[in-house]
């Protein structure tokens, strides 16, 4: 059954008619990609302008085909679907560039030895980031700590307290302005407040974790308010009318039924100041040994000691570049460690997931 | 205390919208089958405004105790509002407002120094979306009015309440193997049940239904409907329809609501027992309307 009529000429006749190839869209694409490698590889051509040249010719390409073949619907489909899947190969690009050579350089020192050693006494090679380790995740947990509550709370405010009054407009406003704030005006305050009771010069790992939470804070807040507004009003009202007084509603009914999106929001938090270096150089400083007390003393954090190792090497440098990407490579483990626990927490409590 | 033929007069003379003088609950049961004896509720001169909006005005009525009262309507007439504002939901709503009385067992609702999640506790309602909450399981969707305002219950004596409750709502047999998955799991019906069954297990004493089965299939409706004619025997019972088939087979009484022109108050026309509106009302208006003429 051959179909020679384009869809639709007549009233009756058939549904199906010509189409490319399942493997057209791959071949093309693929072929496309291959030539990019290739021409990167052997060549002098720039390399910005060999992909876009063979991103616009594979796309002529598949639209002409597509054209004579398939009919301008058909065309349209795929010159938008080459389009996009484009657009996400730029996208991934320089992640996975990234996340490459992270990987490659750094996986040479990521060993026991450097996640249980300190830079204590340590001047060439050997040596460690169990202090860095231990100061990024101490300062980000107490920044989480506090921003958290802080966060949520004020969230809730907003979205079940507010109404429509002055005091929540207020808020919104500083909110949004406080999403703007670049990190190191963050560092500087921390360090500002601490100086005028402790004097200044003084380094403390709460100090930066307040900074930090300068900035997770707007960010937990924005996005706990964007999941109390998706929960709907009727499990609120149904709530009530069983006799439940408001602030019951809401820790048993609303907060629950959020919580996944709520996990979300605190993990973007998280991911978004763990890797933060200006705002711990000037409140928490750098030391080169363990220092479990946030309360007293400099500690070290990984952002902070990939910093200095690569700033300041040794002689001969190359064991502290060493220690540079290996420290990059346990930041990014730590990210996604914490961002598989969260996926863990939100299919335990999650509400689509029938149990 | 009154007896029970001041009981049935009570129930007789709301046609005539008679005042109605009976404070205290009778502690005799009818002969009507009643098993629990409910509360009556009565309405004087009820205005409920959005904002400047005067959405409801002026409605006097006794809703019977141990009967099924349909509040019918055209659209945007206000019925939601009015069965909203009868267990002050309506104060959830930023802008509403009411002014009246609202009296039930000789209480203004309406009263100062009245706590809204107490008349709610005595007050339940169940809504036109099924919307059981979705992060807990059957088990505690029923058990979430106990659980929720943290009483003390011993897990047997919870067990058998969430039964009752469960079996009232014609759901038991249905769900009982399946207590511990969530109660997004059930079909539209079932679900709509479940939220009977999580409305009656705090034993209210009215139940407010705003087109309690609209969302559903006419098996289920029906198994909504023969459920209400059961539940009177325990609750007062306030239900919105646009079905006229459901309020005459599910009500005892009806009260038509109507509204001369948008912008304008929605007013209540008449009510009557149920035969009675839909055979031979007083008024014009409603004749139309459940006629099906309209204008
Ligand atoms: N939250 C609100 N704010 C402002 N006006 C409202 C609000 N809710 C309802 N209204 C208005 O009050 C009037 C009555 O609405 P209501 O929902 O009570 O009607 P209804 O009789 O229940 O209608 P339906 O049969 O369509 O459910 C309408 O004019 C409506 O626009
Ligand atoms: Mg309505």
């Amino acid at each position: 059954m051959t179909a020679a009529t384009a869809p639709g000429s007549g009233r009756t006749g058939t549904f199906s008619q010509a189409a490319l190839p399942d493997w057209a869209m791959q071949v093309v694409m693929g072929g496309a990609v291959a030539l990019a490698f290739i021409g990167i590889a052997f060549t002098d051509v720039s390399p910005a302008l060999l992909v876009i040249v063979l991103a616009a010719v594979s796309a002529a390409t598949i639209g002409i085909w597509a054209g004579t073949v398939e009919g301008r619907r058909k065309a349209t489909d795929r010159l938008a679907t080459m389009t996009m899947t484009y657009a996400f190969l730029l996208a991934v690009a320089p992640l996975v560039s990234l996340a490459w050579t992270v990987v490659s350089k750094g996986n040479g020192r990521l060993d026991l030895d450097f996640i249980n050693h300190t830079m204590r006494n340590v001047i060439g090679e050997g040596g460690g980031a169990m202090h860095a380790i231990w100061g990024t995740v101490i300062i980000t947990g107490v920044a989480t700590i506090i921003a958290v509550p802080v966060g949520i709370l004020t969230a809730i405010y907003l979205h079940e307290y507010g109404g429509t009054g002055r005091l929540k407009k207020a808020i919104t406003f500083f909110v949004d302005v406080m999403t703007g704030i670049p990190s190191i005006v963050a560092g500087l305050f921390a360090f500002a407040l601490f100086a005028l009771f402790f004097g200044p010069g003084v380094r403390l790992g709460v100090m930066g974790s307040i900074a930090l939470s300068v900035l997770m804070i707007p960010i937990v807040v924005r996005s706990t308010e964007e999941m109390l507004r998706i929960v709907p009003n009727g499990l609120r009202e149904s709530a009530f009318a069983l006799g439940v007084p408001k602030w019951r509603v809401i820790t048993k009914v609303v907060l629950p039924t959020a919580l996944a999106g709520i996990v979300t929001g605190v993990m973007l938090a998280i991911a978004r100041v763990i890797g933060e270096t200006a705002p711990l150089l000037v409140t928490v400083g750098t030391i080169d040994s363990l220092n479990f007390n946030p309360f007293e003393g400099r500690m070290q954090s990984l952002a902070v000691f990939t910093y200095f190792e690569y700033k300041t090497p040794g002689v001969p440098p190359e064991p502290s570049f060493d220690r540079a990407w290996a420290a990059a490579l346990t930041l990014i483990i730590i990210v996604l460690v914490l961002t598989g626990i969260a996926k863990l927490v939100q299919r335990r409590f999650g509400v689509l997931q029938a149990r | 205390m009154p007896s029970e033929t001041e009981f049935e007069k009570v129930v007789d003379g709301v046609g005539e919208h008679s005042p109605l003088d009976l404070i205290e609950r009778p502690t005799k049961p009818a002969e009507r089958q009643v098993t629990e004896v409910a509360s009556t509720i009565e309405v004087t001169n009820l205005d409920i405004y959005y904002g400047a909006f005067h959405a409801v005005a002026d409605v006097n009525m006794t809703i019977p105790p141990n009967a099924a009262t349909a509040l019918i309507g055209s659209s945007g007439c206000g019925k939601s509002t009015f069965l909203r504002a009868i267990n002050r939901m309506h104060e959830l709503t930023a802008t509403a407002r009411a002014e009246g009385s609202i009296v039930m067992d000789g209480q203004d609702i309406y009263a100062p120094g009245v706590d809204p999640v107490e008349v709610r506790s005595k007050i339940g309602m169940v809504f036109q979306q099924p919307n059981p909450f979705p992060t807990m399981s059957v088990y505690d969707n029923v058990a979430a009015g106990l659980k929720l305002n943290n009483r003390k219950i011993k897990k047997a004596e919870l067990d058998e309440i969430v039964e009752k409750s469960l079996r009232g709502a014609h759901l038991w047999n249905e769900v009982k193997d399946r207590l511990n998955r969530s109660g997004m799991d059930l079909s539209g019906g079932q679900q709509q049940r479940l939220c009977i069954a999580r409305a009656i297990a705090v034993e209210p004493a009215v139940l407010l239904m705003d087109e309690p089965a609209s969302a559903l299939d006419p098996i289920s409706t029906l198994a909504i409907e023969e459920l209400i004619s059961e539940l009177k025997h325990r609750f007062t019972i306030v239900i919105v329809t646009h079905n006229m088939q459901q309020a005459t087979r599910a009500s005892d009484y009806t009260a038509f609501f109507n509204i001369e022109q948008s912008g304008q108050p929605g007013r209540m026309v008449e009510m009557d027992r149920t035969e009675k509106i839909f055979s031979n009302p007083t008024h014009q208006a409603t004749e139309d309307y459940v006629s099906g003429r309209f204008g």
